[in-house]
């Protein structure tokens, strides 16, 4: 309290100014309060949801229970340091960025072509855009279901034709060394024709006549594309990855549809180990403190990402 | 050849002996194909009978003596209708609320100054990076406390309010003359008023494109509902999809398989035929849904 009464002094010798403040503080503060109310409804659900889920994360991998009814007792980073020492965790880190390059180079590379090929707006290129964006719109689950009878040994779709032509195929989703690729195509499949459209918007702000003059001057279709194209959809390119990365680590379905993280463990992916460790082993801290390592590790994108958006929506 | 001509008929000139665009279009064409591969099967495998034996099940060329009996049989063991009905009812309840939050937060941000207006901006712009899947163990406890666990409602709740949403309505009311609420607020019409009968109304389009990423991502949503739901009866499209597909599995019956997904993705694919432009121009706009 001793450090409080020197402070106390000005206000009580400048009384008026500050009481000044106060109002003028007061004044504005009742000028936004139509703005407040208007808020109020989304902040109550961002606070719970999204805020008080961020702070509950943190609180929870702090707490541990030694069986689901014994009551919590702090642990500090014990949590932490358990999820980092199960090979199980490190195992689905590593699928999850193989999983992570694995699809968001392929499919944002066909994305491009795509862009590219079906620039040009006439009935063609339109119904080639719709076929190439359909599986966008379905639901994980239901391509889970499809592709569960494209990689079915033996009678599938995939060794029905395929079988054909090679002697000896893999069993897709059973092989520990096949699966996670196998799961990699359907995301590829599923995901191309969303980059798709943002390649299409980009390609809009390519100048033509830049082009053509570019043409004039004798550059190819390569150099067109290396020089003029490329630096055109570097914002594009930029977005889409931020986007990509993001559905690498959330849009996992369908582990839980087709594999459960197996042949032995070989297509768990970090999100479908905190579902594990919540729901199939009740461990709410170290689930917790998965969760954490997650968010934390989607830090530095999300301030990527962050400056990304802020830009776009052009700041408050 | 003919294809190609026509494909190249308004590019310059110039360029149209260029092989290279050529091949570009031809490979896409060719994928085109193969990413149509899955839904064709679905179709062909939902029309094969039984009868064909699960040797021709991988058969993309129509069965010549089609038949109904796997749709029959997927709509006796799903319990389709009811999942429907619940999905139906979780899209609608989350668009509904959605509606008031983000047209209240998308006026104040775009008509109103207030104390804290940027540091409040960057609190709803924080949402999109922090995808809701990734919090669904402090979200699930959490719904639990509600009393919600086992209810549609508590699916939705994580869904009520919308950054992506407020910033579209926005951007949409800032394109709105100033002029016309002068003249409402003259007329001395509250401020309620004045967003319900000038900006709601004249920010349909930007309330469009926000329903149809909300329907479909919503529509989509596995593994939240997965974590809140435990009675059968309230399963949605997804959960109940998935425990389908589980259960024809063991009995080989890839024929009912095919036929519950294409009762699943059916209404999605004939909405988004009818209505393609809007769906794709909503969704370059969406970003991050």
């Amino acid at each position: 309290m001793s450090l409080a009464e020197p402070a106390a002094l000005p206000v009580a010798t400048s009384a008026a100014p500050r009481l000044e403040v106060i109002r003028r503080f007061t004044t504005r503060f009742k000028a936004s309060l139509p703005a407040y109310l208007l808020l109020l409804p989304s902040l109550v659900f961002l606070a719970l949801f999204t805020y008080g889920a961020m702070g509950r994360v943190v609180l929870d991998a702090l707490y541990q229970r030694a069986t689901p009814k014994a009551p919590v007792r702090f642990v500090g980073l014990d949590n932490v340091s358990a999820v980092l020492a199960d090979p199980a965790f490190t195992g689905a880190v590593v699928n999850n960025l193989i999983y992570a390059v694995g699809t968001a180079v392929p499919s944002i590379g066909l994305a491009l072509l795509f862009a590219l090929a079906l620039a040009r707006t006439n009935a063609v290129s339109s119904a080639l855009r719709a076929a190439l964006f359909l599986p966008v719109l379905i639901p994980m689950v239901a391509a889970s279901a499809l592709f569960m009878f494209i990689f079915l040994p033996n009678v599938g779709l995939l060794d029905f034709y395929i079988g054909r032509l090679l002697p000896v195929l893999p069993n897709w989703l059973g092989d520990p060394d096949v699966a996670l690729y196998a799961i990699m195509v359907i995301t590829i499949w599923k995901n191309a024709g969303y980059y798709m459209l943002f390649f299409l918007a980009g390609l809009q702000a390519v100048p033509e006549d830049v082009m053509e003059a570019a043409h004039l001057d004798g550059a190819g279709p390569y150099r067109r594309f290396r020089h003029i194209i490329l630096p055109e959809l570097k914002p594009t390119f930029l977005f889409v990855i931020v986007i990509a990365t993001l559905n690498a680590v959330t849009q996992v379905d369908h582990v839980f549809v087709m594999t459960q993280g197996g042949p032995s463990n070989s297509t768990n992916l970090v999100l479908f180990y905190i579902y594990q460790q919540a729901v199939e082993h009740y461990d709410v801290g170290k689930a917790s403190a998965a969760t954490l390592l997650t968010l934390a590790a989607l830090m530095g994108l999300t301030a990527l990402s962050f400056r990304t958006m802020a830009n776009r929506e052009g700041g408050p | 050849m003919k294809l190609m001509d026509w494909f190249t008929r308004d590019a310059p000139l110039a360029t149209r002996n260029e092989i290279t665009p050529k091949l570009g279009f031809l490979l896409t064409l060719l994928l085109a194909i193969v990413w149509l591969v899955p839904f064709l099967w679905m179709v062909v495998a939902t029309l094969r009978p039984a009868s064909d034996g699960i040797n021709a099940m991988a058969e993309l060329m129509p069965s010549v003596k089609p038949t109904l009996d796997n749709i029959r049989d997927a709509w006796e063991i799903g319990d389709f209708p009811r999942y429907t009905l619940n999905t139906t009812l979780i899209c609608a309840g989350i668009l509904l609320v959605q509606f008031v939050t983000i047209t209240l937060a998308g006026f104040a941000f775009a008509r109103l100054n207030f104390v804290g207006k940027t540091p409040i901006f960057y609190l709803f712009l924080m949402q999109l990076m922090l995808v809701p899947v990734l919090l669904i163990v402090p979200n699930l406890s959490l719904v639990a406390q509600l009393g919600l666990y086992d209810t549609l409602t508590g699916v939705m709740m994580p869904f009520f309010a919308s950054a992506f949403g407020t910033f579209l309505m926005r951007q949409a009311f800032e394109a709105i003359p100033t002029e016309l609420e002068d003249a409402a607020l003259i007329d001395g019409a509250s401020l309620l008023q004045r967003i319900r009968h000038i900006y709601v109304p004249l920010s349909m389009p930007s309330f469009s494109a926000f329903a149809i990423i909300s329907v479909t991502s919503h529509w989509n949503d596995f593994l939240w509902p997965l974590m809140v739901i435990n009675s059968p009866d309230k399963r949605p499209l997804t959960v109940g999809l998935s425990v389908f597909t589980k259960t024809a599995e063991g009995t080989q019956a890839w024929g009912t398989i095919a036929a519950g997904t294409l009762m699943v993705i059916g209404p999605l694919l004939v909405t988004f035929l009818i209505f393609q432009k809007r769906f794709i121009s909503s969704f370059v706009t969406s970003g991050i849904k």
